[in-house]
């Protein structure tokens, strides 16, 4: 469950101030299907890097499932976003120096999970993403969707509740794109919450909850036509 | 929540692999460092106990006497009056037996003459000197026997001769019993030196030596180059210095017309010199290990902003400020710790090679210098990365990411 109400977020450029987050109020049930539409320069990345605690408010509150996030500790803020939080980027963000295996071990590591809990969870979300046979491969010898599909074993492997993509698919071609946007659908019928920003009408319409932002203001509301009906029973 | 050490060294080697033009640089420049140190340390303490070496191989307890004021420093009556310094004779020498505090004493002369057998013939130092001499100076006799144990006034026809005198005069045949010529005189060959005789100064393989009567005739003196005195311990060797320079004054009619060393106190200085030597060389080359540890941390600080991305991934997957510093300071230690190590190899390797160039300098670095330059390294490491592990932690995670 996420609430946030009347959210802030200024920036402070020279003597003018950029409001990126204008009082947004916005209430998210665990196992939602969002997506955040809008303009460039909108707020929506900002708006999801607050979601992710990547971000404070300037004002507001932020509260994840009933807790106060706003007022943790760094320690405490990091330890939310490993364990609660799953983050899947537009430029992958994967470290070209690991292997397929070794990017999504690293959130466990960060952890303090010892290796032989680590290796059957890797292993599993390897498998789970088709990604067993590349699994020693390095980024740059994996295509684009294969990399997403990476990125995104990472950032379930610690199991979340909560996974936020920003413009998932920016940097795909139609048909990875599209395998991308199924995959993140298949773990939200699973019950995570999936939050994703797109510029992408398409796309965007096949969430749940279509939010549309103007100028750092939720300017709109659409319900989506919900390709398949999500199941609520597993947590 | 820091993680388990083996995932930060395994993460922290894998960061440094991926980087290895950095990670050659750091390692290069630490290992300079620390191979500076090594070395540098390594030669002034081999001077320092060449030195030793040296002094210890003259004699222990020694009074060296020597004719003439040495420390000629200010006046005194013989340059006032004019005079040339009154020579030390054989006479002096007997003098200064009179103590119980002298074990022995032995009087010598040098010169050079030409010492020949058939038609074989070089020039040589030529030694005058008394049965004493072999023990005061710890030599050792290879073959036949040293001068013989008489009067020190009998001028009795023996030779002792270094090694390289038999072989160029004899080759393969033997000397001893032979008869040579040194200068007009006949010498009958009692004695070879053994290879131990070294010590400043006189190389005895170079040398021949006589009874220092039959010396004192063949150059036609009766002055001594100088006198050992050897004391019979070392608290003794004040008692013997005081002892020998007033019996001399009292000889030479009042005049102190002699100068008296003693060995330990000339070994003294030379210790102290040259161990501030090795501490001052020392401290340079620590200078550059300093000089490392701000390139570490220049390209610490390089390496966190070519990582930018890195590091704000890290922390959008959960890492703690404190883990981001525990990871940057790990791979600081890993490459202080792997360039300090190799600098010891490369250190260790220099002396080595220091030690066969110049076999009489036993250039070995002090244990102090090199648990020295083990741990400057380290400090110096982690401390100039502390700066460079901060500014990584504040990274501010959106700006990270968005940084292409
Ligand atoms: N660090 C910052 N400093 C100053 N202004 C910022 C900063 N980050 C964002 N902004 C401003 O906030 C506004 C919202 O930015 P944001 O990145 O959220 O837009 P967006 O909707 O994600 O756009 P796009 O679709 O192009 O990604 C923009 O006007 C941007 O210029
Ligand atoms: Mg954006």
């Amino acid at each position: 469950m996420i609430e946030l109400s009347h959210i802030h977020r200024n920036f402070q450029v020279g003597d003018q101030t950029v409001h990126a987050l204008d009082d947004v109020t916005l209430t998210i049930k665990s196992g939602d299907y969002v997506s955040i539409m809008g303009p460039s320069g909108s707020g929506k990345s900002t708006l999801l890097n607050l979601l992710g605690l990547l971000d404070q408010p300037s004002s507001g509150i932020y509260r994840l499932n009933g807790k106060d996030v706003t007022a943790l500790s760094d320690i405490e803020q990091a330890r939310v976003r490993n364990r609660e939080i799953g983050f899947v980027f537009q430029m992958f963000h994967l470290v070209p120096r690991l292997s397929a295996a070794e990017n999504v071990e690293l959130p466990l590591i960060l952890a303090g999970l010892p290796p032989e809990q680590r290796r059957p969870r890797v292993a599993e979300a390897l498998e789970e993403l088709h990604l067993t046979d590349r699994s020693h491969h390095k980024p740059d010898q994996l295509s684009g969707g294969q990399r997403q599909r990476v990125a995104i074993a990472r950032a379930t492997v610690t199991r979340p509740n909560v996974l936020l993509a920003d413009e998932p698919t920016g940097n795909l071609d139609h048909t990875s794109g599209q395998d991308v946007v199924r995959i993140l659908e298949d773990l939200n019928q699973r019950g995570l919450t999936l939050i994703m920003v797109t510029h992408d009408p398409e796309m965007g319409s096949r969430a749940r909850r279509q939010l549309h932002m103007l100028d750092g203001r939720l300017d709109a509301e659409l319900a989506g036509q919900a390709p398949d009906t999500p199941r609520h029973d597993t947590p | 929540m820091i993680p388990h050490s083996p995932d930060v060294a395994r993460f922290s080697w894998g960061a440094l692999r991926g980087y290895p033009a950095r990670t050659l640089l750091m390692l290069t420049a630490m290992a300079i460092g620390v191979a500076a140190v090594v070395v540098l340390t390594s030669l002034g303490e081999g001077a320092r106990r060449y030195v030793t070496g040296e002094f210890a191989s003259l004699g222990t307890n020694l009074v060296i006497v020597l004719p003439g004021r040495s420390e000629t420093a200010g006046l005194n009556p013989t340059t006032l009056m004019g005079e040339t310094p009154r020579d030390l004779t054989l006479d002096d020498a007997l003098a200064l037996t009179r103590s119980y505090n002298v074990r022995r004493i032995a009087p010598i002369n040098v010169g050079s003459a030409d010492v020949s057998w058939q038609s074989r013939s070089r020039e040589s130092v030529i030694l005058g000197a008394s049965h004493e001499l072999l023990d005061i100076r710890h030599w050792k006799i290879a073959q036949g026997r040293f001068l013989p144990n008489t009067d020190l006034d009998r001028a009795t026809p023996v030779a002792v001769i270094g090694s390289t005198i038999r072989n160029e005069l004899f080759g393969a045949k033997p000397a001893l019993g032979e008869w040579i010529r040194i200068g007009d005189r006949r010498f009958r060959v009692i004695g070879i030196m053994g290879s131990e005789g070294r010590s400043i100064g006189v190389d005895v393989q170079e040398t021949v030596i006589i009874p220092v009567a039959a010396a004192q005739q063949l150059f036609n003196t009766t002055s001594l180059f100088r006198i050992l005195v050897e004391a019979r311990s070392r608290d003794a060797i004040q008692p013997v210095k005081r002892f020998v320079i007033q019996t001399l004054q009292e000889r030479h009619q009042g005049i102190k017309d002699v100068t008296v060393v003693t060995q330990d106190a000339v070994l003294a200085t030379f210790d102290r010199i040259l161990g501030a030597l090795t501490y001052a060389v020392g401290g340079i080359a620590a200078i550059s290990l300093a000089v490392a540890g701000i390139l570490i941390m220049n390209v610490m600080l390089v390496a966190v902003s070519q990582r930018t991305a890195e590091i704000g991934l890290l922390k959008a997957l959960g890492a703690s400020p404190r883990q981001i510093i525990v990871l940057i300071l790990a791979e600081a230690l890993l490459l202080s710790l792997l360039g300090a190590l190799l600098g010891l190899l490369l250190g260790e390797a220099g002396s080595l090679v220091i030690r066969h160039a110049f076999p009489v300098l036993p250039a070995q670095a002090p244990i102090w210098a090199i648990v020295t330059a083990l741990l400057v390294a380290i400090i110096t490491g982690l401390l100039f990365s502390l700066l460079p592990a901060r500014r990584a932690a504040q990274l501010d995670p959106v700006l990270a990411l968005s940084r292409r």
